[in-house]
């Protein structure tokens, strides 16, 4: 295998070499767990390990809340309520559930932000960066069905708006919304696929997680200079790196542990604060809510989607702003092919730094444009924040490459943790590898 | 053409901003009170004694109109709730009768049922309305108000009760009353509270505003029987978190010193 030149398993005991012979799963988890890792990641780098955790947080109180959940509209809001009031702990499995979504999406917005700051998508870890893509769209997709589940009244109309989408493409897209619902408006039949696919997307999602992780153990973790950890041998590599366990595993669990308790604070006091009123109504066809809004974490793509209020050419404005919601997210994937800088690391890119700022901040701005009912200036701030948002990948991304002089970057990540942490400190010898190497 | 197109779209914008913000000022504004619940905040808990208070306005007054399908008859002795003895909830169920869902008969209610559904008018069923308001938004589309005073809906009930302003207008045959805190200004639902309405057993002066608040209260226990158990549930969870999470900071710390060269 290709990576980051490291020890790797001997198998000692007996039954360690009989079954490694047989199956050499120790050999797998010790590979995965010892892998080298840039001793200079930064905290930014602990997202990760909360989105493992939200996976795994959300299928099992998934499969328990299904346990007690009935998919059918005449008694999909009040098995929701059966669970509230009636089962043990199922206020905590259904709240726990909730936030957990809202959980997962604060920490994939900001690993996903980490990766377009640090440059984490550059070669060579395109790979891992167009999994990642999936990932986040098959937890849109995964999301956005849960939310029809409880049946309550932004269920029924966010599903209607949703699914609505496909109907706006020319041509076929009415036969393709009545094919995804199951009929010609959201009804039983819409609720029982939703309900099926709700159930299906976690385990394809947990089988691209695992893609993932595999794709960036093969090119070894980015880090915060986007320098590479030196290949030349074991010795060199273990300069710029240390294994993931314990040094990481650790570091991880605590923010983990952090993490947990501003959630435990969320679940415990406020838990309907990220939700809807208008979902503890239940479905009603015939009443349309005064604003439909999707769940906050939709709100930036609404917003985009909701921007293109004019026809151009031939097509739809509707159309259009179906095709710039999936485009936002397109040309982010293709980020790795459209940024031209040789340098990695937003941290030596003296330009890169505001455009990147004014990303950050045009998300901002484009959740709230999302959440706001289109009216007054709100049209005109989602169409300029589309516009910058697009611009930042297809324009400043492909352009800074060349325009911009970088500052000068460590040679080694050695180079850059020693400036944090100078080998003149008290008494200083060196870091004890857990392995005992021999001395250089 | 595309230039010239987001022209216009920028002086449409400014046009219809200026314009709303105009129809805006002269617009209705439906104003929520905030109350200071006993049941708010990470320490908060449902006050007994006022849910009991507001299960008696529910059941003299709203209870004419309204139902709370969700609400078992059982449940008025949970922990947490109204907490009636035994004979309390038996004497309390003796009011009730239900349609029985095997024989379709009507038989006296028992605390294994729920309270019956009511049709009769049209008014809402009030089981989850606490939940299903809100009371506050913003300042200019952001969260903060909810963050900080929560969403808001027994603050809504309770601004809803006392909101009347005694004027009334008739339109197509129905009567319409104004309030200050129903979105649309004007209500169908007739003033139903007035100063002691009710004989609170507990020697609670009855005034409309009580009468509001205790019924509000009690409307969030309906729509959220577990909040006692939820806070409960939120404290230990952060201080067993909150302890662990100091343990893991000084591994941690330990752990990275000689690499840090900090040891």
């Amino acid at each position: 295998m290709a990576g980051i030149p490291h020890e790797h398993y001997e198998p000692k005991t007996g039954f360690e070499k009989w079954l490694y012979s047989r199956l050499p799963i120790g050999g797998l988890i010790y590979d995965a767990l010892m892998i080298p890792t840039p001793k200079n990641l930064n905290w930014m780098w602990i997202w990760g390990i909360v989105l493992a955790f939200c996976l795994v947080l959300q299928i099992i109180t998934g499969i328990t809340l299904a346990m007690h959940y009935t998919p059918h509209v005449d008694q999909a809001f009040n098995s929701v309520e059966h669970i509230m009031r009636d089962v043990n702990g199922g206020w905590a499995l259904r709240y726990l559930h909730a936030n957990g979504a809202s959980l997962f999406f604060i920490a994939v917005y900001l690993h996903i932000f980490r990766g377009l700051f640090y440059g984490s998508y550059k070669a060579p870890r395109e790979v891992t960066w167009i999994i990642g893509m999936l990932i986040y769209l098959a937890m849109m997709a995964t999301a956005f069905m849960g939310y029809v589940l409880p049946w309550g009244q932004m269920s029924f109309w966010g599903a209607t708006v949703i699914t609505g989408l496909f109907g706006a493409i020319p041509g076929i897209g009415p036969d393709i919304q009545t094919w995804l619902l199951g009929g010609p408006a959201v009804d039983n039949a819409t609720l029982n696929r939703f309900f099926s696919l709700h159930y299906l997307l976690p385990f394809v999602i947990a089988g691209l997680v695992i893609v993932h992780i595999w794709a960036f153990h093969t090119t070894g973790n980015n880090n915060p200079t986007g320098v590479e950890v030196r290949r030349k041998d074991i010795e060199t590599a273990k300069k710029d790196t240390v294994p993931f366990w314990p040094y990481f595993v650790i570091k991880d669990l605590f923010a983990l542990v952090v993490i947990l308790a501003v959630f435990s604070a969320i679940v415990g006091f406020m838990p309907n604060f990220l939700g809807h009123p208008d979902n503890y109504i239940p479905a009603n066809p015939l009443s349309t809510p005064a604003h439909i809004v999707p769940e906050w974490y939709f709100l930036p793509f609404y917003a985009i989607l909701r921007a293109i209020t004019f026809d151009v050419l031939f097509l739809d404005a509707k159309f259009v702003g179906v095709l710039c919601m999936f485009g936002a997210i397109a040309v982010m994937a293709l980020a790795p092919w459209l940024d031209t800088s040789t340098v990695r690391s937003g941290k030596y890119r003296p330009m890169f730094k505001w455009w990147f700022a004014l990303l950050a901040i045009d998300f901002f701005v484009l959740m709230w444009a999302g959440g706001m009912p289109p009216e007054g200036p709100v049209p005109i701030i989602s169409l300029l924040g589309t516009i910058y948002w697009f611009a930042y990948f297809l324009v400043v991304l492909p352009l800074l490459g060349v325009l911009e002089t970088p500052l000068p970057q460590p040679a080694t990540i050695e180079e850059d943790f020693d400036s944090h942490y100078p080998p003149s400190g008290p008494a200083a010898p060196r870091a004890p590898d857990l392995s005992a190497t021999p001395a250089e | 053409m595309i230039r010239s197109t987001i022209l216009a779209a920028l002086v449409a914008g400014g046009t219809l901003a200026g314009s709303t913000a105009g129809l805006l000022a002269a617009e209705f504004e439906a104003h929520i009170e905030d109350v200071a619940f006993p049941f708010e905040g990470p320490f908060g808990s449902f006050d007994r004694n006022q849910l009991q208070r507001g299960l008696q306005v529910y059941q003299e007054v709203c209870s004419a109109c309204h139902g709370i399908s969700q609400v078992y008859f059982r449940n008025l002795g949970d922990t947490g709730g109204p907490e009636l003895e035994e004979e309390q909830a038996r004497a309390f169920v003796a009011m009730y009768e239900v349609t029985d869902k095997e024989t379709a008969e009507t038989r006296p209610a028992t605390l294994a049922d729920r309270f019956p559904p009511n049709m009769g008018v049209g008014a809402p069923d009030l089981s989850l309305m606490a939940k299903a308001r809100s009371g506050f938004h913003g300042p200019y589309g952001t969260a903060i108000n909810p963050l900080f005073k929560g969403v808001g809906g027994p603050e809504y009930i309770h601004s809803l009760l006392i909101g009347y302003t005694g004027e009334e207008k008739e339109e197509a045959g129905e009567v319409y009353y104004e309030n200050t805190a129903f979105p649309s200004q004007w209500i169908k639902m007739t003033p139903p509270l007035s100063d002691d309405l009710v004989t609170y057993t507990d020697g609670t002066p009855a005034t409309a505003d009580q009468m509001a608040q205790d019924v509000a209260a009690f409307l969030m226990w309906t729509a959220e029987p577990k909040l006692n158990a939820r806070k409960e549930a939120g404290l230990t969870a952060i201080l067993f978190l909150g302890i662990l999470a100091v343990l893991l900071y000084y591994t941690n710390k330990r752990l990275w010193a000689p690499i840090k060269r900090q040891a």
